[in-house]
């Protein structure tokens, strides 16, 4: 499908998207509400096929916390982008590790840097730092006196 | 240290001619050394990309084996030399450190490029490099760069042939 025919596809399946335009991929921003049922229609919906999550990326926007998920099909060849936006107090999304199974590593690496938490995730501990790291170091307000020289 | 000076007088001590052949006078110490400098062999070692120049110092262009570095081993027991080509992190600094203990005396250590020397691009705001190897392990060179062109490397390693020379490594 071609970006007009997938954003036609996703407006089915969501009740109100919103859509950003400019960037090089159909790119559609939800909350995290309907995460679940959403995520597994991207999965499986007829003409979607999304079967290939190539990327899961958060981002601190100070505001908020958002995740991006980058999701191709290796049938169709097109590829849909999805944004989460997380509170920043409380960052907690359901997993999607069970639809994609490489979401399993992404999602604990998000969860070691940004703290973000992943409901129903199989196994959420620390992956790069330490397991006993205290703080999300890739957070805008991260502080550490002892490692850190700040400039 | 002026490199372009060295290696020409190479062996230290003097042949004193005599019917038949001759007698060499020289200082142990001080061939012991010159032997060891021609024949250092580096650790395959590299945490990012300074090993990039450094395989491209090793590779036909440039070629370090002309200076004796020939024999490059991915076991610390047999290597003489470690060059530190990359960024150490916190988590990677007790590898390092294991990896210079597990070397045979004598052992000699080449910082290469900004990362190594002081945590170069990574010192500021960061919460994971360490700001110098010189913090876990002793370094006989320090080279400049990020990273470092493969002529830096090169004169790093003989600048460490001539501090062994001198014996002062």
């Amino acid at each position: 499908m071609n970006k007009e025919e997938l954003k036609t596809r996703l407006q089915e399946l969501l009740p109100s998207p919103a859509f950003e335009e400019g960037a090089e991929w159909t790119t559609v921003v939800t909350d995290p509400a309907g995460w679940e049922g959403f995520a597994w229609d991207l999965r499986g919906a007829e003409g979607l096929d999304l079967d290939y999550l190539f990327c899961v990326t958060a981002i601190d926007w100070k505001t908020h916390f958002m995740m991006v998920y980058h999701l191709t099909s290796t049938v169709y060849r097109h590829t849909v982008v999805v944004k989460v936006k997380l509170d920043h107090d409380d960052p907690v999304i359901r997993t999607v590790s069970d639809i994609w199974r490489t979401a399993e590593f992404h999602e604990r690496e998000a969860f070691d840097l940004f703290g973000v938490v992943f409901t129903g995730h199989p196994d959420l501990r620390r992956l790069f730092m330490t397991d006993d790291w205290k703080g999300w170091p890739l957070r805008k307000d991260y502080e550490d006196p002892v490692n850190m020289i700040k400039l | 240290m002026d490199v372009s000076q060295q290696n020409k007088s190479g062996f230290p001590g003097e042949v004193h001619p005599t019917a038949g052949g001759g007698i060499l006078v020289t200082k142990l110490d001080e061939v012991i050394n010159w032997a060891r400098s021609n024949s250092l062999w580096p650790l395959v070692f590299g945490t990012s990309c300074c090993a990039i120049e450094m395989m491209s110092t090793a590779a036909a262009k440039y070629d370090w084996s002309r200076f004796g570095f020939e024999v490059a081993r991915a076991t610390p027991r047999q290597a003489d030399v470690i060059i530190i080509a990359g960024t150490i992190v916190n988590k990677m600094a007790p590898v390092l450190k294991r990896l210079y203990d597990q070397m045979a005396d004598p052992k000699y250590v080449i910082a290469m490029g900004a990362c190594a020397t002081s945590g170069g691009p990574f010192f500021y705001n960061t919460y994971s490099v360490v700001k110098g190897a010189d913090h876990v392990i002793p370094v006989d060179v320090y080279v400049a760069g990020c990273p470092p062109r493969p002529e830096a490397l090169l004169h790093a390693m003989i600048a460490l042939q001539e501090k062994i020379r001198r014996g002062a490594s």
